[in-house]
C-alpha cells in the first residue's frame, strides 16, 4: 500500500485586505496536517495571516495549449480600457 | 507579602528563572538534536521551529536570572559555564531521542505543563516573569496543539503505532511528576504570589492528558514511584553528555568572543 | 501539429524569454533535465543539512545556536520548495528520495566533506552558500516558471545565511591566535570545494550547452566561478586571512582574478562516491527514511479512520 502523503497546494493571505497567494505545495496526511504544515514551512518569516490549503488533485486547471482562443480575444476589445476614450484635459481628472 | 523578605523573594525568583530557562535550554537542545534527521521533510521543519522557540524562550529566562542575580551572568554565563550539577531542570527534558513517537510523547507531557506554568505565570507578581510569559504563551500553546494532535494521530493511526505511543509513554511515565514538585523555593514563590501553583498545574496537565489519550487510546496513569532530583542538580547520566557536548568549544578555548 | 513545431514553438517561447510554466507542452529531454536538476538542487539542500546540523549541539553562544538552526531548519524549506516544483513535472518526491538513498541520485560534491571544527560553521556559511547564491540568483530568471518562483523564495530566505556564516568569520579572525588559526584553517579546506561547487569547466560540461539554449542555466560554470572568485577576495583580505592558492592574482587585462588549477581528479572521487563522507551521509538520509514509513502509515490510517467518522456521522444525521 503507498502511504505516501498527498500533495497539497498552499495559499496564503500575506495581511488583511490581500487575496490569499498560491506560494507551493507540500505534502500532508489530512487537511488539518496541511494547514500545520502550511504555518511551519511557509510562515516562517511572519509572510502570513491565513492560509488556505487544496489537495492537488481538486485543482482543476485551464489548458495552455488553448490559451489563444481563451486570451487573445480579449485582446483587441480596447474599449474596456479608460485610455480608449477621449476627454479634455480641462475636464480634470476623471 | 509583607512578611517575606525581599532576598527571599528575590532567590525564588531566580530559582524561576533558572529552572524555566534550563528545561526549555535542554528540551530545545534535544529537538534540535533531530534537525536534518526528521522522519519527513514537513515534520523535520515543525519540530526544528519548536527547538527554536524553546531556546529563544531559554535565553530570555537565563537573561531574566541574570538581572535578578545582578551579578553580570549571561545567558551564556549559565548556558556555557555552568557544571552538569548547578543545571535544574527536570530529567524528562534530557532523556534521549528515541523514535519519532518517544520525542511526540515526552514533548506532549512538557507542553501540557508548560502551557498552565505559564498561563500562572503571565499574572505573576514579577513582572518582568509575567512579560516572558505573555511572549512565550504563544509559541507554547501552538507545541500543545501540534504535539496533541500527534498523539491522537499515532495512537489512533495503526495498531504498530498504537503499541509504540503506548511504550512511549510507559517509559516516560515515571519522568511526569517532576514538572510539580513543590521544594523550599517554589513555595515561597507561590506565596509570594511570583511563582506556580504546582497543585494546579498538576490537576490541569492532567486533565489534558486525560482528554487526549482516551482521544488517542493510550493509557496513562501516574506511577507509584517516580524520578525526582533534577531541580536539585541529580539528574540522568545522560545529562553530563549534552552539557560536555554543549559546552565544549567554549570550554576548549575559554575567554574568548564567538 | 507535429513534434518538430512543437519543438520550434517552444525554443521561439524560449528565446522570447518567456517562462514555461507546468502544463505547457515542453520536449521530454527540457521535462527530464529539469527533475534531474532540481532534485539534485533539492537533493543537494537536503544533505547539506547534515554537515552543518553536526554543530548545532556545540554552538559555541546561544545567538550562535539559534541562528544555526535556523539557517539548518531553512535548507530543509528549501529542499521542500524545491521537491515542489519537481513535482509540478510529475516526478513523486518519495521516488526523489529513493533515488537519493539508492545512490543513483547525485547532489552537491560538497557536503561530503567533513565539519570538524566551528569555523567550518562559518567558513560554510560564508563560502558555499555565498557560492550556492551566485548559482541561485542566476536560476532566479530560469526558464521553468515554478523552478524560478522556487529560486526567488529561496535567495530571499538565503540573504542572512551568508552574513551568518561571514559574522562567525569575522569574530573569529579578530579572536585569539587560536581563534585565527582556526578560521584560516577552515578557509583552507573549504575554499577548493567551494570553486569546485560550480562544476566541471565549460569545455567538459555535457549538460552545459543544452542548459543554456533552453535558457534554464543563463550563465557557464567558469563565468559562475570567476565571479565567486572575484567578489571573495576583498572579503577574505577584510577578515585578514589568506586564500590557499599561490597563482591567485589580479590581471589587469581580463579585469578577473586569475586562479590556480583546481584538482578534477579530488572532484570526481567525490561525485562518484570516494569523498570523505558520502557513505555517512546517505546513511543518515536513510535512517530518517526508514523511520519515518512507520509514522507516514500511521498519520494515513488515522486520516481515512477520520474521513470514514465523519461520513458516517453525516449518514446518521441524514
Amino acid at each position: 500500500m503507498d502511504n505516501t502523503w498527498p500533495l497539497w497546494e498552499v495559499f496564503i493571505r500575506s495581511k488583511n485586505g490581500l487575496s490569499h497567494k498560491h506560494v507551493g505545495s507540500l505534502h500532508a496526511a489530512d487537511e488539518d496536517m496541511a494547514i500545520e504544515n502550511a504555518r511551519d514551512v511557509y510562515t516562517r518569516r511572519q509572510e502570513g495571516v491565513s492560509i488556505w490549503v487544496v489537495e492537488s488533485k481538486h485543482i482543476s486547471a485551464s489548458n495552455p495549449s488553448k490559451s489563444e482562443e481563451l486570451y487573445d480575444p480579449a485582446k483587441n476589445k480596447i474599449y474596456r480600457h479608460p485610455t480608449f476614450y477621449d476627454i479634455p484635459d480641462e475636464v480634470g481628472h476623471m | 507579602m509583607n512578611n517575606m523578605n525581599k532576598e527571599d523573594t528575590q532567590k525564588a525568583s531566580i530559582d524561576l528563572a533558572l529552572w524555566m530557562g534550563d528545561n526549555a535550554l535542554i528540551l530545545g537542545h534535544r529537538l534540535a538534536e533531530l534537525c536534518g534527521h526528521g522522519p519527513i521533510l514537513e515534520q523535520d521543519i515543525a519540530l526544528t521551529n519548536i527547538a527554536l522557540d524553546l531556546v529563544g524562550q531559554a535565553r530570555m529566562w537565563l537573561t531574566l536570572a541574570g538581572d535578578l542575580e545582578g551579578k553580570g551572568r549571561t545567558e551564556d554565563d549559565f548556558a556555557y559555564l555552568r557544571s552538569d550539577k548547578e543545571f535544574t531542570n527536570i530529567k524528562l527534558v534530557e532523556l534521549p531521542n528515541q523514535d519519532w513517537g518517544y520525542v511526540i510523547a515526552r514533548q506532549f507531557i512538557f507542553d501540557a505543563h508548560h502551557l498552565v506554568i505559564l498561563e500562572q505565570l503571565c499574572t505573576s507578581s514579577e513582572k518582568a516573569i509575567a512579560d516572558i510569559a505573555q511572549k512565550a504563551i504563544k509559541e507554547v500553546q501552538y507545541h500543545l496543539r501540534f504535539s496533541s494532535e500527534w498523539i491522537i494521530r499515532l495512537g489512533d493511526g495503526t495498531e504498530f503505532s498504537r503499541k509504540r505511543m503506548q511504550s512511549a509513554f510507559d517509559k516516560l511515565a515515571p519522568y511526569i511528576k517532576a514538572l510539580t514538585l513543590d521544594d523550599p523555593l517554589t513555595i515561597l514563590a507561590k506565596e509570594a504570589g511570583i511563582g506556580i501553583d504546582n497543585k494546579d498545574v498538576e490537576e490541569k496537565a492532567w486533565k489534558t492528558f486525560d482528554a487526549i489519550l482516551s482521544e488517542a487510546t493510550l493509557e496513562l496513569e501516574s506511577p507509584e514511584y517516580f524520578h525526582k532530583g533534577g531541580k536539585q542538580g541529580l539528574h540522568t547520566e545522560h545529562m553530563g553528555f549534552i552539557i560536555a557536548e554543549m559546552q565544549s568549544v567554549v570550554r576548549a578555548m575559554p575567554n574568548n568572543k564567538w | 501539429m507535429i513534434e518538430k513545431d512543437l519543438n520550434q514553438i517552444f525554443q521561439d517561447r524560449i528565446d522570447a524569454d518567456d517562462r514555461i510554466e507546468a502544463r505547457d507542452w515542453m520536449p521530454e529531454k527540457y521535462r527530464q533535465t529539469l527533475i534531474r536538476q532540481i532534485s539534485q538542487h533539492a537533493h543537494s539542500e537536503v544533505v547539506g543539512m547534515l554537515p552543518e546540523a553536526n554543530w548545532i549541539s556545540r554552538a559555541p553562544s546561544l545567538r550562535r545556536k539559534v541562528a544555526l538552526l535556523a539557517k539548518v531548519q531553512d535548507e530543509a524549506g528549501h529542499g521542500l520548495y524545491l521537491y515542489s516544483a519537481a513535482e509540478t513535472l510529475g516526478a513523486k518526491r518519495s521516488d526523489l528520495l529513493q533515488q537519493l538513498i539508492d545512490g543513483t541520485a547525485k547532489y552537491s560534491s560538497i557536503f561530503n566533506y567533513p565539519t570538524l571544527t566551528w569555523a567550518d560553521i562559518g567558513a560554510i556559511g560564508w563560502l558555499v552558500d555565498g557560492a550556492a547564491i551566485m548559482n541561485q540568483v542566476m536560476l532566479c530568471r530560469t526558464s521553468y516558471g515554478p523552478y524560478a518562483r522556487a529560486m526567488v523564495r529561496i535567495c530571499k530566505e538565503e540573504s542572512f545565511h551568508q552574513r551568518q556564516g561571514y559574522e562567525i568569520m569575522i569574530a573569529l579572525s579578530q579572536g585569539s591566535e587560536e581563534q585565527k588559526a582556526m578560521a584560516q584553517d577552515a578557509l583552507n579546506r573549504w575554499w577548493w570545494p567551494s570553486l569546485m561547487m560550480f562544476g566541471p569547466n565549460d569545455a567538459e560540461s555535457k549538460h552545459t550547452a543544452q542548459s543554456m539554449a533552453w535558457r534554464i542555466k543563463r550563465k557557464t560554470n567558469d563565468e559562475l566561478r570567476q565571479a565567486f572568485v572575484d567578489s571573495s577576495i576583498s572579503q577574505i583580505e577584510y577578515l585578514g586571512l589568506t586564500a590557499p592558492d599561490k597563482d591567485l592574482k589580479w590581471n589587469e587585462e581580463r579585469g578577473h582574478y586569475d586562479f590556480g588549477a583546481i584538482d578534477w581528479d579530488e572532484f570526481w572521487q567525490v561525485v562518484k562516491g570516494h569523498g570523505p563522507c558520502n557513505k555517512e551521509r546517505i546513511a543518515a538520509r536513510r535512517k530518517a527514511q526508514e523511520e519515518g514509513k512507520w509514522v507516514q502509515e500511521a498519520a494515513m490510517a488515522y486520516a481515512a479512520k477520520r474521513k470514514q467518522r465523519a461520513q458516517d456521522q453525516q449518514t446518521r444525521v441524514a
